[in-house]
């Protein structure tokens, strides 16, 4: 039987969500005194069924959007103007069908107005992903998950502190996305970068994070913190081990008592 | 046995496909001018009344100086309104797509300018202008607003997570519309300009009709009128084959053109293997 880890020494904060309200233009509260702190170095995961607002509040921490209420302070003092810090992967592979796949991971270069030595960083950021051959092909040319892998290479090219990632691997197979997991721990560990992660799915989030926030529809709020004290690296073993069953089930019946506690589905 | 063709088989169903789409049109034109001659023939039909097909070919050889000079200042005309067509649909559209108060102010007199009649505008225009420009006037006014709403509906159909991609690296305006909004309205203005190829050529020609008998200038349509008041029938059949291969040549690359820009990326030019 496994115990809910205490929680890892409090490092400050790269970034936190302060009593944060989002009510769109039609009425619909996505968010209401929602707080969240992302510390460095984790990989925490946002848990909750559609429509919970935990898009909303990853869009938020990006600066897409702006909180109705509340307030988004950054450890390093209002950085969130710079735009290097946060790479972000969107539930689609989100590339310019137009361009190649490396004038794609160039992009965010090109926008920062960053300097010449990017056909390196490039390379290298495909490296990374595992598109190493693919610099000169079109989006339409690769797989699913190697679109996916272009996406998160053009996130990681500016070398972000904090990545966020919405959903990514939601519309893959079963298969890819199992591999695309693996592959993103491995990213993580190796680079030292703090990750917030999105996913509707339970099993997903447990395999992959160290601290996950589950959260109740209707309006957005934090329902509970789980800590997932499962040592890394975590393979294909830990997928299938009694532990990962055991964090699933707790995490599964979090999720579920969030659900009964907001409106119905 | 799979049950999917041999790849030499499906090859081979392949180039009988495209030889069909080639030689069956073929095909059908050979049998129409087949039909032609023969009522022609059969009839008697003198030429002043319907020219036998090879007559319209004789006449094309033997008023070749004429009508070729013709042909020249007609595709000029054409050429020139669709460029100016071209640039100022685009440049219209990025206008509106920059702000909003003159697109309210202006687009209604874009869309008044289109619904009414060219060939009501283009007398008008004939007694303000001088003949050539008021050519060219027309070649304009019908191309431009296709590329001008194609250009429109492009530069709006962005996808919205790569607008936010350009956001959240802090995209200068300038940025978002030439790496994000002008590529990604690319098909939409091609094919805006397929149209408009189309009709710079009907606005040249529906002015150098309506400048008629009066003009000074010499296109093929012009050379149409003068050859009707002559009864000249078989030069009136010569100048429209000559009009006719005119739109088809530019058709053709136009659609060339948007082939070549967008195939590497565009499911509009992709083959259909699969």
């Amino acid at each position: 039987m496994i115990t809910p880890a205490p929680a890892p020494p409090a490092t400050s904060p790269v970034v936190a969500l302060c009593g944060v309200g989002k009510t769109f233009g039609n009425g619909v509260v996505a968010l209401d005194g929602f707080d969240l702190a992302v510390r460095a170095g984790e990989f925490l995961t946002l848990l909750g069924p559609s429509g919970c607002g935990k898009s909303t509040a990853l869009r938020i921490v990006a600066g897409l959007s702006a909180p109705t209420r509340g307030a988004v302070e950054w450890s390093d003092g209002g950085a969130a103007a710079d735009q290097r810090q946060i790479g972000f992967v969107f539930q689609e592979p989100t590339l310019m069908p137009w361009a190649t796949v490396a004038a794609n991971v160039r992009l965010p270069l090109r926008l920062l107005g960053l300097p010449a030595d990017a056909s390196e960083r490039i390379g290298a950021a495909l490296d990374r992903v595992g598109l190493a051959g693919f610099a000169q092909a079109y989006p339409r040319e690769l797989s699913g998950g190697m679109k996916m892998r272009a996406s998160i290479a053009r996130a990681l090219v500016t070398e972000p502190k904090l990545l966020l990632m919405d959903e990514p691997f939601a519309a893959l197979d079963e298969i890819t996305r199992f591999r695309l997991n693996g592959d993103l721990l491995s990213l993580w560990q190796a680079l030292g970068k703090t990750v917030v992660f999105v996913t509707h799915s339970v099993f997903e989030s447990v395999f992959l994070s160290s601290r996950i926030i589950v959260m109740t529809p209707r309006p957005g709020r934090v329902f509970k913190e789980l800590v997932i004290g499962a040592p890394y690296p975590r393979d294909e073993r830990f997928r299938t081990s009694a532990e990962y069953a055991a964090w699933c089930r707790m995490a599964s019946d979090a999720l579920a008592a969030a659900m009964a506690r907001g409106a119905p589905a | 046995m799979s049950a999917k063709p041999a790849p030499d088989e499906r090859q081979g169903r392949q180039l009988l496909d495209r030889l069909a789409r080639i030689l069956l049109p073929v095909g059908v034109l050979a049998l129409v001018v087949l039909a032609w001659a023969l009522v022609v023939h059969l009839y008697s039909i003198p030429p002043y009344v319907l020219p036998g097909p090879r007559r319209v070919l004789e006449t094309m050889w033997s008023d070749w100086a004429l009508l070729s000079d013709s042909l020249v200042v007609t595709l000029v005309t054409t050429l020139e309104g669709f460029a100016l067509a071209l640039a100022g649909g685009v440049a219209l559209a990025v206008l509106f797509n920059q702000s909003r108060l003159i697109e309210y102010s202006l687009y209604p007199y874009a869309v008044i300018l289109q619904v009414t009649p060219i060939v009501a505008i283009a007398p008008l225009l004939l007694i303000y202008l001088p003949q050539p420009v008021a050519v060219l006037a027309c070649a304009w006014i019908v191309a431009f607003f296709p590329v001008l709403a194609n250009t429109t509906l492009g530069l709006s159909s962005v996808d919205r997570n790569l607008a936010d991609l350009f956001a959240l690296y802090g995209a200068s305006r300038w940025q978002v519309l030439w790496r994000l909004k002008l590529p990604a309205a690319m098909p939409f203005i091609l094919g805006g300009m397929k149209i408009a190829g189309g009709l710079s050529l009907i606005g040249a020609v529906v002015a150098e009709i309506a400048a008629g008998s009066a003009g000074a200038g010499s296109g093929l349509a012009y050379r149409i009128a003068e050859s009707g008041y002559r009864l000249n029938i078989p030069r009136m059949f010569a100048a429209l084959l000559l009009l006719s291969a005119a739109g088809i040549v530019i058709f053709f690359a136009l659609s060339l053109l948007s082939y070549l820009v967008l195939r590497r990326w565009h499911e509009s030019a992709l083959a259909p293997d699969r």
